[in-house]
């Protein structure tokens, strides 16, 4: 990992001001250990520099920023509706949850209500990239753990959700999925298709994925007690999501304070008890099956709607939105007005209402916030995005010092702190 | 507890002090002296009856007309068992951005104010480890700040005006 830094090379640690190496490493008792930026068991850009003594880890110092992109600069100068695209790129592993996140914000400054179908259809969008986010960590762990078989089977289903999401914007990963007020089209026959398919086959597997290591001796020998924090730490903090439920505390966005109708469903909270890369497992293998059993809600009210209320099939945004909605492409190529409105959209000339929100969804990692400053203008005078993963790394030295490097490895895969959403 | 328990229980407490109270989008708002920032979040914290001890978000905003109060530290503090949010500002000149750090009180306030000094220069005073955090080490500016513009200004082919801007 990295060589082993306090070796035979000669180094001056007082003209080199950035890496300040303790007394113990210079005199060869303890070693230094740089661990990243680009190692494959980091999954991702970040820098720890460690000191250790044989196994154990003494001291460790993240450096992070190494894939900033100032994205809350440039969105001062980009219209509301090109700033979803940057969203895409914070938590990649769930792209549409921040996306959908943007969108609401936006629609809390308009002061808009969405129908119920299209809040629904988000919902199904949400917890589709809540699974795909949680599967991604998880068999991650498996992967850090030794394990390699659960990462490259659930990956397929990973996979059939990006299938799905391609169905209805057109692209996988980073999604810029939904518009202000909804859906950018409706959602496909083949799309209901895919997700059909994917409900009726997923869980077969998730429950083989769970056998494989839910109770498997050696992987609970490696996780059980590796990197735990207690509640009242994980709380000071600033720990939200998956992380913070691992130590016992029941706070979900979801449930707290409710948006997309959320309210409608009925799910658990998954907690853990001790904080530790187990429990962190379990609460996100908790979390699928929730997001799984709300998805089978989703398509069971949006069937009701639609029986119901045959029209509704066709509601995929709100009338009121119009202003922020580019016009289909048939009225922009014979109706004047909507061409206008589509130069106008395009162009970013719509001007959103003073004021200042601060919305949050729940994202794969935790408590998603955006604190939007509009003055008025086309573009937002101040954007500020709460990064769940930003603020939960700076307990990684805490958590990790005094026990194993191995640990420190799975600690860091179990946090699922994603290098996009740390840096911004 | 509502907005108006809130807003009670600190004007008992604090009077004069905090201003500008609103509630825009139903989240509670209010300004407080630049100095007493701390003292603030120390009695929302100790309070048995407030109980706001989640520091959710901490962030600036550079406003380069406000003479003498050009920055603006907001924290955003969140009660959980009640599930009520409020939104806390204090203002500070440019010249001279300090204000008490939070991370005492709020292990995680340690990174976010070191982000928003890398941002927008605020000097959190008694913070144990205040340097740059996401852009580089040799960097000589605050980029955040409104004075540095976007785009190239010299560029002609995207004139403002041209759009109304």
């Amino acid at each position: 990992m990295g060589g082993d830094g306090g070796g035979s090379m000669e180094l001056q640690p007082h003209t080199q001001h950035h890496i300040k190496l303790s007394e113990e490493s210079l005199q060869k008792q303890t070693t230094t250990l740089n661990l990243g930026p680009t190692h494959p068991a980091t999954h991702g850009v970040f820098q720890n520099i460690m000191e250790i003594d044989g196994e154990r880890v003494l001291e460790t110092v993240p450096t992070i920023g190494y894939i900033h992109r100032a994205f809350e600069k440039i969105a001062e100068r980009r219209p509301y509706y090109q700033i979803t695209p940057l969203t895409d790129r914070l938590n990649y592993c769930s792209s549409p949850i921040n996306n959908m996140g943007w969108h609401m914000t936006i629609e809390k400054l308009l002061g808009l209500k969405l129908p119920k179908r299209v809040e629904y259809l988000r919902v199904i969008i949400m917890e589709l990239s809540r699974i795909a986010d949680h599967l991604v960590c998880n068999s991650v762990i498996a992967v850090d753990t030794g394990a390699l078989t659960p990462f490259t089977y659930v990956f397929q289903y990973r996979e059939k959700i990006y299938e799905i999401f391609e169905e209805i914007c057109g692209s996988r990963l980073t999604t810029n999925i939904g518009r202000v007020g909804g859906f950018e089209r409706n959602f496909t026959p083949a799309s209901f298709a895919k997700l059909h398919d994917f409900m009726k086959t997923f869980p077969k597997v998730m429950k083989e994925f769970e056998s494989l290591l839910n109770r498997n001796r050696v992987f609970m020998d490696r996780c059980i007690g590796a990197g735990p924090i207690s509640a009242e730490r994980a709380l000071n903090y600033g720990f939200t999501g998956p992380n913070l439920r691992a130590t016992g505390v029941d706070y979900d966005v979801r449930v707290a304070m409710p948006y997309s109708s959320y309210e409608d469903f009925d799910f658990k909270i998954p907690v853990g008890t001790v904080g530790d890369v187990y429990d962190r497992f379990m609460v996100r293998n908790g979390e699928i099956w929730e997001s799984v059993s709300i998805i089978h809600q989703a398509l069971e009210k949006i069937e009701k709607i639609e029986k119901e209320f045959p029209d509704q099939k066709e509601v995929f945004y709100a009338k009121e939105a119009d202003h922020f909605h580019i016009p289909a492409k048939e009225d922009v190529y014979t109706k004047m007005e909507a061409l206008i409105w589509h130069f106008k959209i395009i162009m970013g000339e719509i001007d959103a209402p003073a004021g200042e929100v601060y919305h949050s969804v729940e994202g794969g990692n935790g408590e998603v916030g955006y604190y939007l400053i509009s003055d008025g203008g086309r573009t937002p005078y101040r954007l500020h995005f709460r990064r769940p993963c930003f603020i939960y790394y700076q307990a990684y030295p805490e958590m990790v010092e005094g026990g194993l490097l191995s640990d420190a490895v799975i600690t860091l895969s179990s946090l699922n702190v994603i290098a996009g959403e740390l840096d911004a | 507890m509502t907005n108006e328990i809130i807003q009670q229980r600190l004007t008992e407490k604090f009077g004069e002090c905090l201003t500008e109270w609103s509630m825009p989008y139903g989240l509670l708002e209010f300004r407080a002296a630049a100095e007493m920032n701390l003292k603030v979040m120390q009695f929302l914290f100790d309070d048995e009856e407030l109980q706001f001890r989640f520091l959710t978000d901490l962030t600036a905003v550079h406003y380069p007309n406000k003479k003498g109060e050009e920055l603006c530290v907001v924290y955003h503090l969140h009660n959980m068992s009640a599930g009520i949010r409020l939104r806390l500002k204090v203002y500070v000149p440019v010249e001279k951005p300090d204000v008490y750090t939070a991370s005492r009180l709020f292990s995680g306030a340690n990174w976010m104010e070191r982000e928003t000094y890398d941002f927008f220069g605020v000097n959190f005073v008694g913070h144990p480890n205040l340097i740059r955090i996401l852009n580089v080490d040799e960097m000589d500016y605050f980029p955040m700040r409104k004075e540095y513009e976007m785009e190239d200004p010299t560029r002609r082919d995207k004139d403002d005006e041209m759009f109304g801007r």
